[in-house]
């Protein structure tokens, strides 16, 4: 019976952090796939105040929220460390995370919205891909973890993956290259990575579930 | 050596978020200097410190500033080994302090906000919202206090305390100036005792703002809220 377990779902950028920081740790897991329309009664005994995935299962004790697990697995795997060694360092890098969780919502907002709303999106994902143009990628490092990438590249993978997926589902553009041209490279750099590039959703696969799902959603309202 | 471990902290009277950071630094007896903003006119050095989010609470510690209550309150536990821990060392402990703590932000914080701003309808509502969500959080507190009785002193105040009380902590003047009650006693006893014992420590109730200045601006909200919704 294996140590740890991560409930997930395969398009959710949250639980590939979680998948990215055990593979880079060497840390084996089983992965139980979950359908959020039909939630299982592991997910709902796991995390009954949520009812999110991912969840950790470590020897049977369960960690929800992505931030709170890789910082869980940080501690108690501290190899290849995902957060820098230095305490001011690591209270800035808190502080991107923090970012990247709060304002990340507003890139899935974009296909899940039409009219104003989308609207409204947009101009969210712009403020914060200017941010962190402005304010997160200065000083010339090829990632926000130096040579490597830390927690906090992982917490914007949605800005280096995602993101470009939903403009097409939800057919606006907001990143654009010549605008951004930090994050361009950071990007690039990011899906070189051999654990980010092998491990991240079948593009195509994705594009095809989000398209439906958008018709979905604006068909209910 | 002059200007070693020289902290101060950025903030205004009225934000909780400020109190939490100020609430860790006195908790751990770290001196250091307070600079109250003008949010109407933000400081140069506040849109310098925090040019992301121009907001306090910013604590600059030997020159370097940082900002985010969370992340400083982390700082402070990290870079202060003085008691008390503001976070369990073990690391599973340290998760569930950390889920409560972010249930307590992202639940309790902008329910108790709909429920200052609104009136009529919108603030019933708000309110039955809070009343659930607090009962969620009583039912996880009784991991943290299997007894029932929460003993509560300097030495043993953590984040969670921390949080509800720069939340919670003047809910009986909350509820008089709002005319409503959003915590029941006999739903949720533990959370109850809980804030009692926090309110009674010297160092939480010396730190509280002046009862005529909450009550002012509680009115204030309130008074907005009715206008608006009268509209």
């Amino acid at each position: 019976m294996a140590v740890v377990k991560l409930l997930g779902a395969w398009t959710s950028p949250y639980v590939y952090r979680v998948i990215w920081a055990l593979k880079l740790k060497g840390i084996p897991y089983e992965y139980i796939e979950e359908d959020l329309s039909n939630k299982s009664p592991l997910l709902l005994q796991y995390n009954p105040i949520h009812k999110k995935i991912p969840v950790l299962v470590h020897d049977g004790k369960p960690i929800c929220e992505s931030t709170i697990i890789l910082q869980y697995i940080d501690e108690i795997w501290p190899q290849n460390s995902l957060l820098p060694t230095d305490p001011y360092d690591r209270a800035v890098a808190r502080f991107w995370i923090k970012f990247a969780d709060d304002k990340s919502p507003s890139i899935s907002k974009l296909y899940r919205t039409g009219g104003e709303e989308q609207e409204k999106a947009v101009k969210e994902c712009l403020e914060m891909l200017e941010t962190i143009e402005e304010h997160g990628l200065i000083g010339g490092k090829k990632f926000f973890g130096g040579d490597k990438i830390n927690m906090v590249d992982m917490a914007f993978s949605s800005v280096a993956h995602w993101l470009e997926v939903i403009q097409e589902v939800a057919g606006v553009k907001v990143f654009e290259a010549q605008k951004f041209p930090r994050l361009n490279t950071w990007i690039q750099n990011f899906k070189q990575v051999p654990i980010i590039k092998e491990n991240l959703p079948d593009r195509d696969k994705m594009l095809a579930l989000l398209k439906h799902r958008r018709k979905m959603l604006l068909a209910s309202k | 050596m002059e200007g070693e471990n020289k902290v101060i902290l950025h903030g205004t009277w009225s934000s909780p978020y400020a109190k939490r950071v100020e609430l860790a630094l006195k908790l751990k007896g770290i001196p250091f200097l307070y600079v109250e903003e003008d949010l109407k006119n933000k400081s140069l050095l506040l849109l310098n410190y925090n040019p992301v989010h121009k907001k306090v609470p910013v604590l600059v510690h030997n020159g370097k500033p940082l900002a985010e209550s969370l992340c400083i309150i982390e700082y402070i536990d990290e870079t202060c080994n003085n008691s008390p821990q503001l976070l369990p060392k073990d690391p599973y402990e340290r998760a569930q302090v950390r889920f409560w703590t972010i249930f307590i932000q992202q639940k309790l914080y902008e329910t108790m906000l709909t429920v200052m701003k609104s009136a009529g309808e919108a603030q019933e509502k708000a309110i039955k919202e809070l009343l659930e969500k607090l009962q969620v959080l009583e039912e996880g507190m009784k991991g943290f206090f299997p007894d029932g009785s929460p003993v509560i002193s300097n030495q043993n105040m953590g984040i969670l305390e921390i949080m509800i009380c720069s939340l919670l902590g003047p809910y009986k003047l909350q509820e008089e100036v709002l005319g409503v009650k959003i915590i029941d006693p006999e739903k949720t006893p533990l959370l109850v005792s809980w804030l009692t014992a926090i309110n009674e420590l010297p160092l939480v109730k010396e730190s509280a703002p002046p009862r005529d200045k909450t009550v002012a601006l509680l009115k204030f909200v309130t008074e907005n809220a009715l206008k608006s919704s009268s509209a």
